[in-house]
């Protein structure tokens, strides 16, 4: 019975032309363009200097800031009015302003000041760049202070601290978005698709025929999901593949785990689809609520900012989504090799998920009425 | 006009009688709006420090309780070998590691002192942030323990730092224009695609075109009900970020709405090209759920700086309406600035909307020939 069920699911899709060029289409769109867009790095800081100065030091200070790569000095200006203005029109993203007599109260009364205005509406981006610039202003200073005192005199030498970045050595945006994207795109194609799929055959009236014949409901909801959990598997594969010959990313650790999570998160995910699809009256209710659910998902996921930077309610809003666990699965093996052992309490969550939404799918499916 | 008010009434008829698709068109973007104004944030804080001391003097101990005392880090474990700091990230128990080196203090004064920070480099933004608080915290330390004797004098360059637009850098300040870009984008689309699509796929389309209205104003008073709807969803959303996320309306009301009315009708519009496009209900969902959304996620601006795009996608940015309405609502919204400082926003979006309607009626007419 399930078998000639499931030949009819696979049968409608193909019948749809628009699902398998979709099913193959959509991975592609997102893995080859997003991890591209995707980049939070801060750089290109576009730099504003209005020197009031114009000595020996502000030129050398000036020039120090442009060698160092985080900024691009978009303009040289006298007028304060002027610089906002360029603020304004997002232009620059910030201004050093060197008052007049910069050098001579350095070098005489060995104390001067500069001002810093960034535009903070990206609070990251703000703060970001005023560190960036102080520590290059504190680097110029010590240098000048050395030099003054002559190098025979000898300061205690710094202790050196290095930054090592693990996993991702050269910081590539990419190594960290595309697992993360490979989880969305289960969730949107084995999580939508399901959505629609009762309600559409609800609104078709193909449904009725269905509910006349003996099949169960326990059969039935069976033959909706293993389709989509074979889906899952080959999209999973067409990932990888692009992840492979595109970014030159292969897993670190064993793809049978990475398979074994999925084939549970796919069902978890499909199940959730399955009880929205039952709920819905008509393919509008299911689509705006699926939707809702699924981009709130991927919000409190970590996919784009850390969970742990959120606000407490949200973190703890985090525990009961199962994206979440997935993502962190798949970053965990792909980039650092993480095994089984390590992802126990993922394991749980997800088998959580996938048992509970796929009883509760069960039991949400009436036959009459 | 007679006809064309009846039309709208009955379109109206057709919302109003289908209570739960109301309530969640209405209820959908504020809640959106809430979960991301306050889930939202790229800031980093409570990152779980490991730390592996061979040293273990009082040098140390104190870098440790600085590093704790911070709001940035918590110190999730003390390694008693270099070995365990694989394990440490494999099973995701800490983001940083902080090694000392040897004979920590008695090496500060003779040099050789040195601390490596040892980031889980698998998310760059999280690892940079974090290295370089560390670092800063550090240093400083680092600076007031090792400082010159009192009387020899240094040079001090004094920064004064502003931050415009958001001293208290809120993320909300950010996220909640582009959160607006985004919900408004997309509900409208969506509803107005489905709602002809579904007319299409019922048959019910026929029926309406061959009535004595002309096809244009038929399309037209199936707009007018979503555009009302999307005109309370628009104050709600506004009502909700001035009052529950405190984010202000610094600039001019008069200018937001006129620039977010524009943007409705841009949504609206491309709802209608979607809509004659798509065959059936599941593609024109899928199509403005999926095939917009991304982009309005990923090149609206709202997640990632566009300047950080490789240049052609920053020419595909260029054509979402979203990042022009984001970078208008900013301008207004947080910066303070008028009418004048969207004077090409407000225009991209009106050609935009010309362009879009006049295709998809085109469009329309052709289906019916």
């Amino acid at each position: 019975m399930l078998k000639y069920l499931i030949e009819k699911e696979f049968k409608q899709m193909k019948r749809n032309s628009f699902l398998p060029r979709m099913i193959i289409g959509f991975p592609l769109m997102v893995l080859l363009f997003l991890p591209l867009a995707a980049n939070f790095e801060v750089k290109n800081i576009n730099l504003e200097i209005i020197d009031h100065d114009h000595s020996l030091l502000s030129g050398k200070l000036i020039q120090k800031i442009t060698a160092s790569g985080y900024f691009i000095l978009s303009d040289l200006t006298e007028s304060y009015d002027d610089a906002m203005k360029s603020i304004e029109l997002d232009r620059s993203d910030a201004l050093l302003i060197i008052p007049s007599g910069f050098e001579t109260r350095l070098l005489k009364e060995n104390v001067a000041d500069l001002n810093i205005s960034a535009n903070a509406v990206n609070g990251t981006k703000g703060a970001l760049g005023t560190s960036y610039l102080s520590a290059i202003i504190r680097d110029f200073n010590t240098e000048l202070s050395q030099a003054s005192k002559g190098p025979d005199l000898f300061l205690p030498s710094p202790v050196e601290i290095i930054p090592r970045y693990r996993f991702n050595p050269y910081l590539r945006y990419p190594v960290f978005m595309v697992p993360a994207l490979m989880v969305m795109l289960l969730t949107m194609i084995c999580g939508f698709l399901p959505a629609l799929n009762i309600v559409g055959e609800k609104e078709k009236g193909t449904l009725e025929q269905i509910n006349v014949t003996p099949v169960g409901r326990f059969i039935l909801i069976l033959s909706k999901l293993i389709p989509y959990w074979i889906i899952g598997f080959v999209v999973l594969t067409l990932c990888f593949g692009i992840a492979r010959v595109f970014y030159s990313l292969t897993p670190e650790g064993s793809l049978a785990t990475i398979y074994l999570f999925a084939s549970i998160f796919i069902l978890g995910i499909s199940g959730f689809g399955l009880v929205i699809s039952n709920y819905g009256k008509t393919l509008q209710q299911a689509m705006f609520m699926m939707f809702f659910f699924i981009i709130t998902f991927i919000f409190l996921s970590g996919l784009y900012t850390p969970v742990s930077s959120m606000e407490q309610w949200a973190q703890y809003f985090s525990l009961f989504v199962p994206l979440r666990y997935m993502i962190e699965v798949l970053r965990q093996v792909y980039l650092k090799g993480s095994h089984f052992s390590d992802l126990l309490v993922q394991l749980a969550a997800l088998s959580g998920f996938a048992l509970f939404f796929n009883a509760w799918a069960i039991l949400s499916y009436r036959k009459s009425e | 006009m007679k006809q064309f008010i009846a039309f709208i009434q009955k379109e109206f008829h057709h919302i109003f009688r289908d209570t739960w698709t109301m309530i969640i068109l209405l209820v959908l973007p504020v809640l959106m709006l809430i979960l991301f104004g306050y889930a939202l944030s790229t800031e980093v804080k409570n990152v779980r420090v490991s730390i592996y001391d061979p040293s273990r003097d009082s040098m140390t101990e104190e870098i440790v309780r600085k590093l704790e005392s911070s709001e940035y880090f918590t110190i999730s474990g003390i390694l008693d070998s270099p070995l365990e700091i694989e394990k440490e990230f494999q099973s995701d128990n800490s983001a940083l590691v902080v090694v000392f080196s040897e004979d920590f203090s008695s090496t500060t004064l003779r040099g050789g002192a040195q601390i490596q920070l040892i980031a889980d480099g698998s998310d760059p933004n999280t690892a940079v942030t974090m290295t370089n608080y560390a670092t800063a915290i550090i240093s400083g330390l680092l600076q007031e323990k090792t400082a010159a004797p009192p009387g020899r004098i240094s040079h001090q360059i004094n920064i004064i730092t502003k931050l415009i637009y958001n001293p208290e850098m809120k993320s909300a300040y950010n996220f909640v224009p582009g959160v607006m870009g985004m919900v408004i984008m997309l509900i409208c689309a969506m509803m107005t695609s489905i709602s002809i699509a579904r007319e299409k796929e019922s048959g019910t389309m026929e029926i309406l075109l061959v009535s004595p209205m002309k096809p244009l104003l038929i399309i037209l008073s199936k707009a007018v009900p979503y555009f009302f709807l999307s005109c309370i969803n628009l104050l709600t959303i506004i009502l909700f970020a001035v009052f529950l996320l405190k984010v202000p309306i610094a600039g001019s009301i008069p200018a937001l709405l006129t620039v977010s009315l524009i943007y409705i009708f841009v949504s609206l519009s491309i709802g209608l090209l979607i809509s004659s496009v798509a065959t059936s209900q599941v593609m024109a969902l899928l199509l403005s759920g999926m095939a917009l959304m991304m982009p309005a996620m990923y090149l609206s601006g709202m997640m990632f700086p566009i300047e950080n795009m490789p240049l052609a996608l920053q020419w595909v940015a260029q054509i979402i309406p979203a990042k022009w309405y984001i970078v208008a609502a900013k301008n207004i919204m947080i910066k303070g600035l008028g009418f004048s400082s969207i004077v090409r926003e407000l225009a991209v979006l009106s050609l935009m909307a010309l362009v879009l309607i006049t295709v998809s009626l085109k469009r329309f007419k052709l289906r019916l020939e």
